[in-house]
This record gives structure tokens, sequence and C-alpha cells, in this order.
């Protein structure tokens, strides 16, 4: 291996290493300067915040919380939350290390959240929309019942009020601890979807950082639209999976947003900043009345 | 029908049966008569075959549902179809032979079958890709059901899928959006659709072609969200907790059943399907019958408007205030 192999090998390496978008740890939080995981740069806080979380100097973006996304994307004092107090059982009295239940509080302790999905009506950019936002802090955005029935619920309301979809996935995929309750979400909220389509209702995902497994094979892939946002990585089956079974080495820009994009499986990237106007004139594209 | 290959848990059965065989040749070649201890030894084997098989543990029946003679979906077809013409491909370039499909008749009754094949042989799995389908093997299938659609053919799918593959080629031409296009169009088809998960049902590869009116499994097919080894290594960290895995997933017929996730179970000869093969495809093909025939009444808006229902009401949730 040459020299220049060798720099070219390390920088992949570091690549792969670094988070495609890391969430602020929580101890971050309300420190006055965050460093920058792609360019390294001490930035402010504030600065950063007050840029969508979006590193000024690289343009890197931070992973961000469901209630963030929601302030930066809808309308000013426009969401409603509808579900809001849904919760999970335990169907299987699910142990591994942990009890299921203990893990269950632990997510609504750090996310302050029922579950891991935020479910409502509102506007973007003055268009009105049925929104649903993950959160991957509260174990992984995984899916299981609350997921699965929130999302099915919101396809009915806009179908009710004719209100187009729009989606933020953020998920590992299906919920290991609600089993096989969590594999049929797949199934109910892809049968969800169908309604929509019958409808002839918009319904537009939004691939965020990650979305994998469960939630690419139902719901998050069958958007009329699919937008990636910048710096995402997404796919069906995980890096390390796909690593031990076939057993070679992947390329480095695998499942990101940029890779998906030229193997034709999501219709645009889209930077955060660009997000909400993109959303709202797709809206407005699709509203031709005949 | 080549010898059975034994499972660990199998072995105290084997031990009984050669001793059984020891004596038998002793008391030949001795001329001594033996047929006492003969008779005691076969009644306790048959006594502790009972028992053992009927207390399978999860990761017992894991491995009865994975055997290498386990029928495969071709046996299926051989042992309950007539007049069987299999169809090839996507039509966009490639025939994914994990999943094959074709028409034939059951008990006279023309239908769609389509399934998951594994192989026996390196070479077979080699084909077949230890039934590990691609994407172009859902879009195969889904190409078959819209068929089936059109001349108002009852869908059968036999599943038995370690998953979706996991490699490059399949997230390049979209494992999931794949999967996720069959859940949204099997929700629509307006014939009656059984699935029976006879082996492995592992995650979204089953399910992808398990949005049906009817779901049977067999007696030891397990039905899973994820693989027991996988979810062991990620929430034990340690694949060697499969067994552990399996009892947490819950992923047998039984509680399935008890769940209202599957509508019935298809016996298995004592020991698992491959002791008998001709008596498992035959309580297969009787089950399926049932099934299409509880489904004949329904028209074609109440076909859909039965499996969006199944469906729907999937999944436990509470009102909770946080």
């Amino acid at each position: 291996m040459g020299l220049k192999e060798w720099l070219q090998s390390k920088k992949e390496q570091k690549n792969l290493d670094r988070p495609a978008t890391a969430a602020l740890i929580d101890d971050e939080v309300g420190k006055l300067w965050t460093k920058c995981y792609n360019c390294g740069a001490n930035l402010p806080s504030k600065e950063v915040e007050e840029n969508l979380n979006v590193c000024p100097k690289c343009g890197y973006h931070f992973r961000i919380n469901a209630t963030e996304r929601i302030k930066q994307v809808m309308d000013l004092m426009s969401f409603k939350e509808t579900e809001a107090n849904l919760g999970s059982v335990d169907p299987l009295n699910f142990k591994d290390l942990k009890p299921y239940k203990a893990r269950q509080k632990e997510a609504q302790n750090k996310t302050k959240l029922n579950d891991a999905i935020i479910t409502g009506t509102g506007k973007i950019n003055g268009e009105s929309v049925a929104v649903a936002v993950m959160e991957f802090a509260f174990m992984g955005g995984s899916m299981g019942s609350v997921v699965g029935e929130k999302i099915s619920r919101l396809m009915e309301l806009a179908i009710n009020k004719k209100l187009p979809v729009v989606i933020f996935t953020s998920s590992g995929g299906a919920r290991m601890q609600e089993g096989i309750f969590s594999l049929m979400q797949m199934a109910k909220t892809s049968c969800a979807v169908s309604k929509l389509n019958e409808n002839k209702i918009l319904y537009i995902t939004v691939l965020t950082e990650p979305t994998f497994g469960g939630v690419t094979a139902s719901f998050g892939t069958l958007g009329d639209i699919i937008i990636a946002e910048q710096g995402a990585r997404m796919g069906f089956a995980g890096r390390r999976v796909i690593e031990q079974t076939i057993r070679q080495k992947l390329p480095s820009d695998f499942q990101t947003a940029e890779y998906f994009l030229k193997h034709g499986q999501v219709d645009m990237i889209c930077s955060r900043d660009n997000l909400k106007e993109t959303i709202a004139n797709l809206i407005r594209l699709h509203a031709s009345k005949k | 029908m080549q010898k059975v290959t034994q499972l660990p848990f199998e072995k105290p059965i084997y031990e009984i049966e050669d001793k059984i065989e020891e004596l038998k040749n002793l008391s030949r070649d001795s001329g001594i008569d033996l047929s006492a201890q003969i008779d005691t030894l076969t009644k306790q084997a048959e006594e502790f075959k009972k028992k053992l098989y009927n207390n399978l543990q999860p990761y017992e029946r894991i491995q009865i549902a994975r055997h290498a003679q386990r029928p495969t979906f071709l046996d299926y077809v051989r042992n309950i179809t007539t007049d069987w013409v299999e169809f090839h491909g996507d039509r966009a370039g490639t025939d994914d032979r994990s999943i094959i499909g074709g028409i034939g008749r059951i008990d006279d009754r023309p239908m769609l079958i389509v399934g998951t094949q594994k192989g026996r042989t390196t070479r077979e799995n080699l084909e077949y890709n230890f039934g590990m389908p691609h994407p172009e093997g859902y879009r195969k299938a889904l190409r078959l059901f819209k068929h089936a659609e059109k001349f108002n053919l009852p869908i059968v799918t036999i599943i038995d899928t370690p998953g979706a593959y996991p490699g490059i080629k399949a997230e390049e031409t979209g494992q999931g959006g794949a999967i996720a296009k069959n859940l949204l169009e099997m929700a629509k088809l307006t014939v009656p659709v059984i699935s029976v998960i006879t082996g492995e049902g592992c995650s979204g590869g089953a399910l992808g072609l398990a949005v049906a009116n009817k779901v049977y499994m067999l007696e030891n097919a397990y039905y899973t969200v994820i693989t027991p080894e996988g979810c062991a290594s990620i929430l034990w960290s340690d694949a060697s907790y499969a067994d552990k895995a399996a009892d947490a997933l819950q992923i047998t017929a039984d509680f399935l059943l008890k769940s209202k996730i599957i509508d019935g179970i298809i016996k298995e000869p004592l020991g698992g399907a491959h002791y008998e093969p001709e008596v498992a495809c035959e309580n297969l093909k009787e089950m399926v019958l049932k099934g299409l025939s509880e489904l004949d009444g329904l028209d074609e808006k109440q076909i859909v408007e039965d499996r969006y229902k199944k469906f729907r009401d999937m999944g436990e949730v509470k009102a909770s205030l946080f």
C-alpha cells in the first residue's frame, strides 16, 4: 500500500467512525460551546442552535429531537398535538438484561414523551398538514404498537380532514421488545397508506438520520415523494449485519442520502434550512383544483 | 427417504433406539429371547418421545423449523398440486430464485402459489440464496399477485425464510421499498390470500408475503420480528444467548394464535414435518382448503375489508398520562 492509499484509507476510516449526524449529547446542551463532529470547529452553542443545529462552518447537520424538529418546521403556534396520551403496554412481558418496562420508563424520563413519536396537525409556511415526527432518543425511535397506532390514526385523521401527510422518520426499525406486535405495525401502517392513496391524499416522507429496518420497509418508503435530509443515513439492513453476511468492505458512502439518490431510492436531498419551504412548495404544487 | 439427521436435543431418543437395535442383534446372534426387554425399552422410547416433542422449548422448535430435511416450498407444491406451471421473473431484469411462483390446482381448484425456496445441497442453496430474497424477488411476487387478481385466482403463499437478504445490491435496488410496496399492494388485493409459515418466518422478509386474510403456521414453525440470534446480539451483546431471546420474543405458533396474529396451527407428525413429509403436506392442504372455504362467501370489497380490519386491529396500546 502506497502512502497515498494509506492516507486515503485513514480518511475513509475516519469518515466511517464519525456519526453522519450526531445528537448534541445531553450534558452538552446548555454548554456555551459546541464542537462540530465534522470540521472540529469550536462554536458558540447559541450560534449552532440559531442555525437550525447545522454547523455554520461546514454545514454538518447535528441530530435534533422531535420537539426541536417541530419547532423548526411548523409555523409558530400552529402545531396541535394529537393522541399525546397513547402509551405502550408490555404484551410479551419482555425482559433481556433489563425489563422492557424499565427501558420504557428510562426513555420517558429522558425524552419527556410517552413513546417514540409525536403526531399532530399544523401549518408549514401557511399550508395545513397532518404531521408525525419520530424521536430517535426514545429507544432508537423503534416502532412498536404505539408508533404504528399513532401513524394509522394520523392518516385516518388526514383522510377525514383532507390534509396532506408529512412524516419525519428516524428509527432503527421495529421494536424488538414488542416482538411480533411490532412486526405487524409494518403491515398496519402500510394498510393505512393504501387508504391515503385511495383518497388521493398527498403523502411526503422525510428520511432523517437514521432510518432503518422496519420503518424503511413500511411507511418510510411509501411516500408519494421521498425526501432525504442532508447527512442522513438510511437503509433496510444495518451496516454491521451486511458486513457480517457478505464479508467484504462496503463503499465509504454506503447508505448515505447521496448513495440512495444515486440509486434512485429517494426523490431529493434537502438541507435543513430548505426543508420547510421545499415541503410547502410541494404541497402547493399538488393542490391544483380541477 | 434418506435417514433423518438427528438434532442435539433428540440424542436421548436415538440412544434408546440404538440400545434396542443392539439388543435385537444380540438376541438374533445368540439365540437368547430378549423380547421382554426390547418391548419395555420400545415402550419407554415411545413415551419419552411423546413427552419430549409435546414439551418443546422455543429454541428446540427453531431447530426443527430449520432442519435441513424439512419440506421446502417445492416439496409442498409437488405433493399438493396438479397441473403446476412455474412463472419466472420480475420483468425488470431479474428472476430471483429465492421466491418461486406459479399456478397449479389444489383439489381441482386453480390458484396462484408463491413462496420462498430453500435448498438442501450447497448448489441448491446458492441457487435459492438460502431462501433470502432480494427486492427483485418481492417484485416478482407482486407481479404474480396482480396476475392472480386479474384472473380471480386465490393466492396461497408458503413462507420459510431467515429474512430478506442483507447485501449491497439489495440495498441499492431498494430492499425496504420493495417489501413496503408488497405490504401496501397486498392490502388491496381483491382475491382471497392465504399465507402459511412453514419453517422460518423472519421479520419483514416474511411479512412481505404474508399480508393475508388467513395466516397459518406449522406447529414447529416460528414467526418473529427479528431472528433470535440478531436479537441476542443486540440486547445481550452476544448471539449465543439466542435461546433466551427466543423465549423472550414469544415466537411459537401457540402464543401467536392466542394473540390473534395467526388464524390456525397446522399439525405436524411427531418430531416434525421432516419425519413424515407427506403427512405435513396433506395437513397443509386441508388447512388451505378450509381457509378458502371460509372466505368463499365474501365479495371483492369484503375480502379487502376483512384483510384491512385484521391488520388494523393488531397491536396493544393504552391511554397513559406521562
